[in-house]
């Protein structure tokens, strides 16, 4: 079993050959390269289990997925998972039956959820066959590139909240 | 419910999306389309003009369910086109591979997917607040398959390490060891979780499938054999184009499949079940005796003590693998390509891959073909929707629509290999 770790834990999930799709394993690319060693950064296909294995012991975990909700191409969703279910149909994208969601909710029901947890959906518009990502969802991959960055180094969210000499513990609101 | 129709327009608790319509008139069914909408054929065309080596990567993003099987069919498709052996260790370590995706594919499906159709839960998460320890339990079986994928395959999700002729680098005896306390604590969850299975209540629903799967003269199928029926087929590989016909339905762009003057065929757990009951280990077949199970099974909402039986088989394989296992002297055998066409079928966690590939001089892919087992069953399981609906039609509507989505998950349909999308509709005239 992993051990508990505070570096935060970001991880992409996609699939490269189906178009849009790949839009989280491309984010956490730029991400690794940006991130160096401040963050752990993983990609993923959205296996469910797969994932819960992944974020097991980490304290604040970053998703970055494609949706498709019926919004613009392009458009960025932020859903913080500790605060509400996650809109599982916006996930309908992946083909596991058992994906981010799933693994989400199935993490809450086993009393499992990292302290902190936020994922990124952004909205596709091809998921067709094939490589490359649509104009307006490679935008929004640099929108999201920067969003993500400036979430990890806002301190109060990876606050430890056992520290008490961690002044942002207790107002760590952000997630 | 004398008529109507049923409809489900998104199908839960199956790999990928797919549709469900049903239709009831005066009592009887007189329609039953599992609707499937787009088609693996455009990996096909995504393969023509590449390098013969890019296809087992390329065909493992078909479906992020089970990688494995696509690597394997393509690899051996690829080997037969080039005349090329792969025997040993490098053999047996595609066996173990092909264990832990067995064993990985076949726990989500136990305990995720169809575990909370027969305890009565919506969903997996409800299930879980009443039944932690099952869930835990399945997670944990799941996690030793990806293990095995994880060390073989470079990576979980996805494995790059398999090539045609072999591997890119293969493991060490004492890597390989080092799995083997995990799988022995997953056989004996395993073994528990027949038990567990064999308790669930099933509907009386017995058919008379004609069975098709690999069958090997030393044992339980996974990369090897000639493909078999309990009705007489016996072919191999190269003559599976003239024995299967697939046929386009005007309601969905997915392929059925038939066998040439004969009709429909069932691929999968239970096939391979009833043609191979006598190459399990030992302890799987005691299991699958004690948990009520002779050598046949006809029965589909019983496929998952027969997937609980194959996961206690794999883990017993992957542990003789292991035992047995030497590193061999190199990763790879030579391939030196050859234009031609190669035929490979393995078995899947859901049944029959089938893929054939024509290459050039140059090595590049003239033309791939690639028959799924959830298109081989389609038809099947329409069929048995057909003869399963008249026994619940007094249910009211929403209970008949879980009716039939719980059989539709007998099958583990993968529809992200047999397409992308599923949706249920059940019509009443």
């Amino acid at each position: 079993m992993s051990q508990p770790h505070f570096l935060p834990l970001i991880i992409g999930v996609g699939n490269e050959y189906r178009g849009d799709d790949a839009v989280g394993l491309i984010v956490a690319r730029r991400l690794k390269e940006r991130l160096a060693d401040s963050a752990k950064v993983l990609e993923q296909s959205g296996d469910g289990a797969a994932l819960m294995d992944a974020w097991r012991g980490a304290d604040a975990v970053i998703i970055i997925d494609a949706v498709t909700s019926g919004a613009a191409a392009g458009a960025i969703h932020r859903f913080d998972a500790n605060t509400r279910p996650i809109p599982n149909d916006a996930f309908r994208c992946s083909t596991h039956a058992f994906g981010v969601a799933e693994a989400i909710e199935l993490s809450r029901a086993l009393m499992r959820l990292p302290r902190s947890l936020v994922v990124y959906g952004i909205e596709g518009k091809n998921f067709g066959d094939g490589v490359g990502l649509s104009p307006e969802v490679e935008k929004a991959a640099c929108e999201a590139v920067r969003q993500v960055f400036a979430e990890t180094h806002s301190r109060p969210m990876f606050a430890n909240p056992d520290d008490p000499f961690d002044a942002n513990a207790k107002n760590n609101h952000l997630l | 419910m004398k008529s109507g129709t049923i409809k489900v327009d998104y199908l839960a608790r199956v790999e990928g999306e797919g549709a469900l319509y049903i239709k009831v008139k005066g009592g009887a069914v007189e329609d039953v389309r599992l609707k499937i909408f787009e088609p693996p054929r455009f990996f096909e065309a995504f393969l023509r003009g590449r390098h013969y080596s890019e296809a087992p990567d390329i065909t493992s993003r078909i479906c992020g369910i089970c990688p494995v099987a696509y690597q394997m069919s393509a690899v051996h498709a690829m080997e037969n086109a080039f005349g090329v052996k792969v025997d040993g260790q490098l053999r047996a370590l595609r066996r173990l591979m092909y264990c832990g995706e067995w064993i990985e594919s076949h726990s989500l499906h136990i305990f995720l997917l169809h575990a909370p159709d027969f305890l009565g839960y919506e969903d997996a998460f409800k299930m879980a607040k009443d039944h932690r320890a099952v869930v835990e339990l399945g997670l944990r079986l799941k996690k030793a398959g990806n293990e095995i994928m994880a060390l073989l395959g470079g990576r979980e999700i996805h494995p790059i390490n398999l090539r045609v002729g072999g591997f890119y680098k293969t493991p060490g005896k004492r890597e390989l060891l080092g799995l083997a306390e995990a799988l022995k604590r997953a056989r004996d969850e395993a073994l528990e979780t027949v038990r567990w299975t064999a308790a669930l209540d099933f509907p009386d629903f017995e058919q008379d499938y004609e069975f098709v799967a690999l069958r090997h003269a030393n044992e339980y199928p996974f990369n090897e054999g000639r493909i078999v029926s309990n009705k007489g087929l016996d072919i191999s590989a190269s003559e599976f184009d003239e024995h299967v016909i697939e046929e386009q339905a005007h309601y969905s762009n997915a392929l059925h499949s038939t066998l040439k003057g004969r009709g429909e065929y069932l691929a999968g757990p239970m096939a391979r079940y009833n043609l191979n009951f006598d190459k399990l280990s030992p302890l799987a077949r005691e299991a699958a005796r004690e948990a009520g199970l002779s050598s046949e099974c006809r029965n589909p909402f019983r496929s998952i003590i027969v997937r609980s039986v194959e996961v206690l088989y794999a883990c017993d394989e992957a542990l003789r693998v292991i035992e047995e296992y030497e590193a061999p002297d190199r990763a790879a055998v030579e391939i030196v390509p050859r234009p031609g066409v190669g035929y490979g079928s393995t078995e899947a966690p859901r049944g029959l891959l089938y893929h054939r590939y024509k290459v050039d001089e140059r090595g590049l892919i003239a033309d791939a073909k690639i028959v799924p087992p959830t298109s081989q069953n389609q038809k099947r399981i329409e069929t048995d929707l057909r003869r399963f609906v008249p026994y619940y039609l007094d249910l009211p509507k929403e209970q008949l629509k879980w009716r039939c989505e719980q059989a539709v998950r007998n099958y583990d349909p993968c529809i992200s290999c047999a397409t992308h999308f599923l949706r249920l509709e059940i019509e009443r005239e």
